[in-house]
């Protein structure tokens, strides 16, 4: 049931139209930070308000809408969102991948590979890739007009004579379509490469940050590295021990206190989705109702 | 044995008639009503409106109920709500000269046009509890005779006498449209109309300590108080169909003046200059505190150095102020972060355990 107090999607037209404004301009110019008049959401901060600003610009009541939160569907604040627009966009929800037409996302991008017809939302914290670097906005602005990311390259090369490699495991670093320098969000480095010719819309809000920024379907994006150094995506060296999957991003999980650890996919549904294939992993066929 | 972490909803659900209970507290004891929190509250009901940037006594001390006193969760739920409102029109700016009183004082004057005006200060009060406000039934006691007002007289701005003799720097008049902090991204640099947008919206701890640092010589300004005033002002708008301005209400302001002292630069002779505080409903610490911080912020235009300090920093100063934001961000960091924290404890193992056989190869 649509909530009728409140207009559909809960923001008003106008906002949308301007945070549909941003987004074209994000799309028109991939990579670079739109700035955009971000307004205060029934949510605080830090939850999620980028995305969900631009989720409710971008939906219409045909929609079939997923979110994750860590990629599961049954996170808490995935659940919350997705309430949120159940209750005042009345758009249908799933948590299958295949099925969604928006998929808003904090932290992970589905193992599922996307199609041309869908829109992936990412919650963004910290837009600005050289913050860390550089604190001041006004000095960053300038660095990406100027192209001038070499303090990037200098703090990664530092990383490598520190540690040998290069010592970021998420938010990694990427250049779009040899332009701007972007941050994917905080999504593990594993995540990177599926960024580069996604035919699916991607768009990513920052709502304290008041930033709109985008990839249009099949952009170039690289992931930041040296010739010699190449970018390598991680994941722990394991086998997920409920489906089997040997090359989907796992969470380790601490199952006693004596250091015992399983491995899962980090994507709920993906992972149901291969044992419901039949798919089993090292601790499914031992334990098919793992419910004490 | 691994057991996924499902039934969030349930969870959110419950999560949610515990703290509803937790508002309420035992209910043995007669539940607070709105009406009582905006009268007997006013000084946090003035602070949630004027953080929450909308003045509506009604909904502020609504905000504080259901936020269980919590004033930075009643500015998050008043401007929650305030974003969803129209706007139906932009007021004319009130008229602060022509504030009807409670409270004026100046620390730059003896005595001056208009009066000192005590008004209803904690100044000179001793802080020892007031155990006879505990007792169960507070009787009717109504406090001194108010008699009848006294019929208006003119306060005039302390500022408009030091600028006769050109002792102080001029405010020039402007009728430019100020920008609007909420429908536009802030963007740097920012005019001072803007600054002062965001400072009265700010947190009143955060613009305090500002305040304080450069009292404690972090980008001092030698700020004296030359005007504090708290009362009533006219809000009127005009009605383009009825072709002049109608007054559709009357707001409590509390407005701060600070005369600084001003050595003179490569332009401009010695003379005072000027910080400027204004702030809903009464609100004499974030006044003070927003006209110092004001005053800081202003180097670069009156021709001063920069010497690093933070309130002097408008960058540092406008991205930090609201509490909003501010707390969002810092608590978001107890959501799920463990997919980050995975690719971490990954990295940290690799590197260790490359060191290990490097520390195994040298032995």
């Amino acid at each position: 049931m649509t909530d009728q107090s409140y207009n559909f999607a809960y923001l008003d037209e106008q906002t949308k139209r301007m945070i549909r404004r941003a987004i074209l301009k994000g799309i028109a110019v991939p990579g670079y930070q739109v700035p955009f008049a971000s307004r205060e959401m029934p949510m605080p901060y830090g939850w999620g308000t980028g995305g969900v600003q631009v989720t409710a610009a971008c939906l219409v009541p045909e929609d079939r809408l997923k979110v994750i939160d860590q990629g599961a569907d049954d996170t808490t604040n995935a659940v919350s969102i997705r309430k949120f627009f159940a209750r005042t966009a009345g758009v249908a929800t799933t948590e299958r991948t295949d099925e969604a037409t928006v998929i808003q996302t904090r932290h992970r991008i589905p193992e599922t590979p996307l199609t041309p017809d869908q829109i992936l939302v990412y919650q963004v914290p910290i837009p600005e890739p050289l913050r860390f670097l550089e604190p001041r906005e006004s000095e960053t602005r300038k660095m990406h007009e100027l192209e001038e990311y070499g303090l990037m390259h200098v703090k990664l090369y530092e990383d490598i004579a520190r540690h040998g490699q290069i010592a970021t495991s998420y938010a990694y670093p990427v250049r779009v379509e040899g332009r701007y320098v972007m941050d994917p969000s905080p999504i593990p480095k594993f995540d990177n490469p599926k960024l580069s010719g996604c035919p699916a819309i991607q768009l990513f809000g920052a709502g304290r940050e008041q930033r709109i920024y985008a990839l249009p379907p099949w952009t170039e994006v690289v992931s930041l590295d040296f010739d010699d150094h190449p970018f390598e995506a991680s994941k722990a060296a394991h086998d997920c021990d409920l489906c089997g999957a040997g090359h989907s991003y796992l969470d380790e999980v601490i199952t006693d206190d004596q250091g015992t650890r399983m491995f899962v996919c980090s994507d709920t549904d993906f992972c149901a989705g291969r044992r419901e294939a039949g798919h089993q992993g090292r601790l499914w066929a031992s334990q098919p109702e793992a419910a004490e | 044995m691994y057991v996924a972490v499902k039934g969030g909803e349930r969870a959110i659900d419950n999560a949610h008639d515990w703290l509803a209970q937790e508002r309420r507290g035992d209910p043995a004891v007669p539940e607070l009503s709105v009406a009582q929190i905006r009268e007997q509250m006013k000084l946090a009901v003035n602070r949630v409106m004027a953080e929450g940037s909308l003045y509506d006594p009604d909904l502020a001390a609504l905000a504080i109920k259901q936020a269980q006193g919590d004033l930075i969760e009643a500015v998050f739920l008043i401007r929650a709500y305030r974003t969803t409102l129209p706007r139906f029109a932009a007021s004319r700016p009130v008229e602060t000269a022509d504030m009807v009183v409670d409270r004026r004082i100046s620390a730059t004057f003896k005595d001056l046009p208009g009066g000192q005006v005590l008004g209803p200060t904690f100044d000179y009060t001793h802080r020892l509890l007031d155990f006879t406000l505990m007792a169960e039934a507070e009787g009717c006691d109504t406090g001194p005779e108010q008699g009848t007002p006294e019929p208006a007289i003119p306060v005039p701005h302390v500022t408009q006498f030091l600028n006769r003799d050109g002792l102080i720097e001029e405010a020039p008049h402007s009728d430019d449209p100020p920008p609007d902090l909420t429908r536009e991204p802030l963007e740097l640099p920012a005019d001072r109309a803007l600054r002062l947008q965001a400072i009265t919206r700010g947190d009143e701890g955060f613009i305090l300590s500002m305040a304080y640092s450069t009292q404690r010589g972090y980008g001092r300004t030698h700020a004296f108080v030359g005007e504090l005033r708290i009362g009533k002002v006219a809000v009127t708008v005009d009605i383009p169909e009825l072709g002049f301005a109608v007054e559709i209400g009357e707001i409590n302001l509390t407005e701060c003046e600070t005369v600084n002292q001003f050595k003179g630069s490569r332009t401009e002779p010695p003379q005072f200059t000027r910080g400027y505080g204004l702030v809903f409903g009464q609100s004499e610490r974030k006044s003070i505190a927003m006209s110092l911080v004001d005053r800081a912020l202003r180097w670069n235009e009156l021709g001063e150095d920069f010497t690093g300090s933070p309130a002097q920093d408008e960058e540092f100063v406008l991205s930090h102020c609201d509490n909003i934001q501010a707390t969002g961000f810092l608590e978001h960091i107890k959501l799920p972060h463990y997919v980050d924290f995975q690719a971490e404890l990954e990295l940290v193992r690799r590197l260790r355990s490359e060191a290990q056989s490097q520390q195994e190869a040298a032995e």
